[in-house]
């Protein structure tokens, strides 16, 4: 019988199960440093172990299942150069450029092109390394979405073919890294890297990173890392508007709630430029008001072409500029051409009728809808239910096979779409899940913002610091893979010519005092209150509406909590540590934010960014990514244009530049 | 009368449980601990015992750890704010996610598994 017996309330007071050392320095030298572990590091580990480097990589989780895509993956972006793809990189691009939701004009085009590139062929690496990314058993033989000479499955649309559905997609983490301990790669698991560390100890702008400290979750011991290069994939920060474990857990955010931001903040105590950072919005419902990812009935993104039924079974039918789409036409939604382009890259993909709010006001569809799965195809219900759901992020036990355990049968069962209130939720804004109540306040980090300003060798302003995936602004599954590989090339070959550069112990000093500070109090405020308390500052000053008294009331907030709370945070053991730590990258990053913020001095439609003192809106001068760093210990403002990587000293096309950095043969 | 004595304790933790443990299923292989990506297990001081859930408040409900379990002794539980609710097309009955019922369980693998 399956009981809870063994939960901590009935183990009062029990001894910490590791030993604890906080005085213990472990060293560790290497070429290639890699600071998280989930899909980009793993990459990057892969390719940098590959050509011969050293490399250590550190993650706060396990490596076997860490990171945003740790939990699975069902399918795969902008394979442009797939036999059937009929997008081209240079076709993506312009993609990107004109829709706002992947960062329109703000895109990190390198780092887009980059993936365009690469995509595919990482998809066949991985096949080599054992993930099945084919229909190999010819389940779906004859499906409109299949190609049955390749056994390779399309999503969303069956015309362009840029979306590959992955049949193994959940396996995907297992099988980096299990491929990342055959190369050897030094993986230090369980531990979080909290400060960069560089020549001379000497930050700002100017300076070189030549390693990080970090300790661990469950040892508390300190570790040192010396490298030649390090790259940062430790994805971005999530969790500065939304504080809640009480009614979902860690599950309150859309995003793995590792995301705390120590990647960002390291960054720019180091001396680096990172960009975009007043990006944010509200993807979905957050906080309390979530409910399992893709674990409710849906007709959006992985749910794509599920028919919707209102409670009386009544069909919603799917739209395409105001024209009610038949089924044959939903799969073949195609851009550039008649459809919107969001089959390109998921997301939204057609609509339900754009008046579905008014027509629930008047009554025509009543609520609860309901995904109407039975009346699906097989081969499309199966694909849904079964690979879809089954592969992508926590859907393989937490929705397939735990559904399952209590009867849930899609070829008899419709699953209920969350009730929520018709205006605010069944139109765009909650798009592209519809996942309980959208509440502005609740923000989190655009898909592609909050990441470092790179070269197209993917190195950031500091010299022997590179970033990849989130953290080059990249949310895709293919985009952290080819980044990763494509970053650890750049950070190996610029290894090769570089000596390793003793660390300074002064530095490393000043690091342990602050790491370790709330180990010398056993009461005050917890991590917890903290995180929450922080995140109520930014609710309030940092919210939909953005002016500069009203962000400067936030910044004078959090100085006083820099000053008050922050000083009692007390750790009783090596995880409370890591939480606490966590609060101090969350109070830094939240200043950044609102920094950032105050120097966009217009609105930007683009990024969902509301200025009410300024009434411009960010076309030419105001066209601009603001960068944001640390220099002579304050917060610094600057900016550079957009497509710089189209600029001088690079090349005017994506692909020369490509060609002359993409490292491949080095 | 015997007098009962009673103790104080925090208020319970929310959510309450994250994953139960089969007893007699869990031969306190401690796999699962290294599967958790917040960190939420901990050894049991009693060895072959299963793991203690140190940090339910702190699960995302990802399933690794019941994923990774070679004796399927690990039940993922939604919190009752999670347990989603479906409908049979044919009946019109309601169902929700973690709470027995008596429709037969439904053992389809996923595409992969």
């Amino acid at each position: 019988m399956y009981t809870n017996k063994t939960d901590i309330q009935n183990y009062p007071g029990i001894k910490w199960p590791y030993p604890v050392d906080y005085e213990k320095i472990n060293r560790i030298s290497c070429d290639v440093l890699i600071l998280g572990g989930g899909l980009a590091g793993c990459a990057a580990a892969i390719a940098a172990a590959r050509r011969g480097a050293k490399v250590a990589v550190v993650d706060k989780g396990p490596l076997v299942r860490s990171g945003s895509g740790g939990t699975g993956i069902d399918h795969w972006h902008d394979a442009c150069l797939n036999p059937k793809s009929k997008i081209s990189p240079e076709q993506l691009m312009e993609f990107y450029f004109q829709n706002p939701y992947w960062g329109g004009k703000y895109t990190m085009g390198h780092m887009r092109y980059i993936q365009a590139m690469e995509s595919y062929k990482a998809l066949l690496e991985l096949e080599k390394i054992g993930l099945p990314i084919r229909d190999f058993d010819d389940e779906f033989e004859g499906s409109a979405f299949r190609d049955d000479t390749t056994g390779l499955m399309y999503a969303y649309d069956y015309e362009n073919c840029t979306v590959i559905r992955l049949k193994g997609g959940a396996l995907l983490k297992p099988t980096l890294s299990a491929e990342v301990e055959r190369l050897g790669v030094q993986a230090y698991e369980y531990i979080m890297a909290s400060h960069l560390l560089t020549e001379d100890g000497k930050t700002g702008p100017g300076s070189r990173v030549i390693g990080a400290i970090a300790f661990s979750g469950r040892t508390g011991e300190c570790y040192v890392f010396n490298a030649k290069s390090t790259i940062i994939c430790s994805g971005m920060p999530q969790g500065e508007w939304i504080f809640s474990t009480e009614f979902n857990g860690a599950s309150s955010k859309f995003w793995d709630p590792n995301n705390t931001g120590e990647g960002q903040a390291m960054m720019a105590e180091a001396g680096a430029e990172l960009t975009l950072m007043e990006s944010n919005y509200t993807i979905c419902a957050n906080g309390g008001m979530r409910w399992p990812m893709y674990g409710t009935g849906d007709s959006n993104n992985t749910w794509y072409g599920c028919p919707i039924v209102d409670a009386n079974g009544k069909r919603i039918p799917y739209t395409q500029n105001g024209k009610v789409m038949d089924w044959s036409e939903i799969y073949k939604n195609t851009w550039p051409g008649t459809g919107d382009g969001g089959s390109v890259t998921s997301g939204s993909l057609g609509e339900l009728p754009g008046d579905l709010p008014e027509k629930i006001m008047s009554g025509e569809y009543k609520l609860p809808f309901y995904a109407d799965l039975p009346s699906m195809p097989p081969d499309e219900r199966r694909v849904l239910w079964g690979l879809m759901i089954g592969n992508e992020g926590k859907t393989n036990y937490p929705v397939y096979k735990l559904y399952g355990k209590y009867g849930f049968d899609p070829d008899k069962d419709m699953l209920q779409v969350p009730v929520m209130a018709p205006k605010s939720n069944f139109n765009k804004r909650a798009k592209p899940y519809w996942n309980g109540e959208v509440y502005e306040p609740w923000r989190e980090c655009q898909k592609c913002s909050n990441c470092a300003v790179y070269d197209w060798t993917m190195k950031t302003t500091l010299d022997g610091l590179y970033v990849a995936g989130l953290t080059a602004g990249n949310n895709f599954a293919s985009g952290a893979i080819t980044t990763g590989a494509y970053a650890a090339r750049n950070a190996w070959k610029a290894a090769k010519q570089t000596e390793l550069i003793p660390v300074n112990e002064d530095q490393v000093q000043k690091y342990r005092e602050q790491i370790y500070a709330p180990t010398k109090r056993d009461y005050g405020i917890g991590w917890k209150e903290f995180k929450a308390g922080c995140a109520r500052v930014m609710q309030g000053n940092c919210g939909e509406y953005k002016s500069d008294e009203v962000l400067q009331n936030g910044l004078d907030w959090f100085k006083s909590i820099r000053e008050g709370e922050m000083q009692q945070l007390y750790a009783r053991n090596p995880h409370e540590l890591m939480r606490t730590n966590e609060c101090y990258t969350q109070i830094m990053v939240s200043e950044m934010t609102l920094t950032a913020s105050m120097a966009r001095k217009c609105s930007s439609p683009t990024m969902n960014f509301k200025r009410l003192d300024y009434p411009g809106t960010d076309e030419g001068e105001n066209e601009k990514y603001i960068t944001i760093t640390v220099k002579d210990g304050k917060y610094t403002t600057g900016e550079i244009p957009v497509k710089y990587y189209l600029q001088a000293p690079y090349a005017q096309s994506f692909k020369e530049n490509y060609d002359k950095y993409c490292a491949l043969e080095d | 009368m015997a007098e009962k004595e009673y103790t104080l304790y925090p208020n319970p933790i929310t959510p309450n449980s994250a994953i139960l443990f089969d007893e007699e299923l869990c031969n306190g292989c401690n796999r699962c601990i290294d599967f958790c990506r917040t960190d939420v297990l901990m050894p049991n001081p009693e060895r072959g015992k299963p793991p203690i859930v140190a940090y339910p408040d702190e699960c995302w409900f990802g399933g690794c750890c019941a994923g990774a379990c070679p004796h399927h002794a690990i039940l993922m539980v939604h919190p009752m704010n999670q347990r989603a609710v479906w409908r049979r097309k044919e009946t019109g009955n309601l169902y929700r996610v973690c709470v027995e019922n008596e429709l037969e369980e439904n053992k389809r693998p996923p595409i992969v598994e």
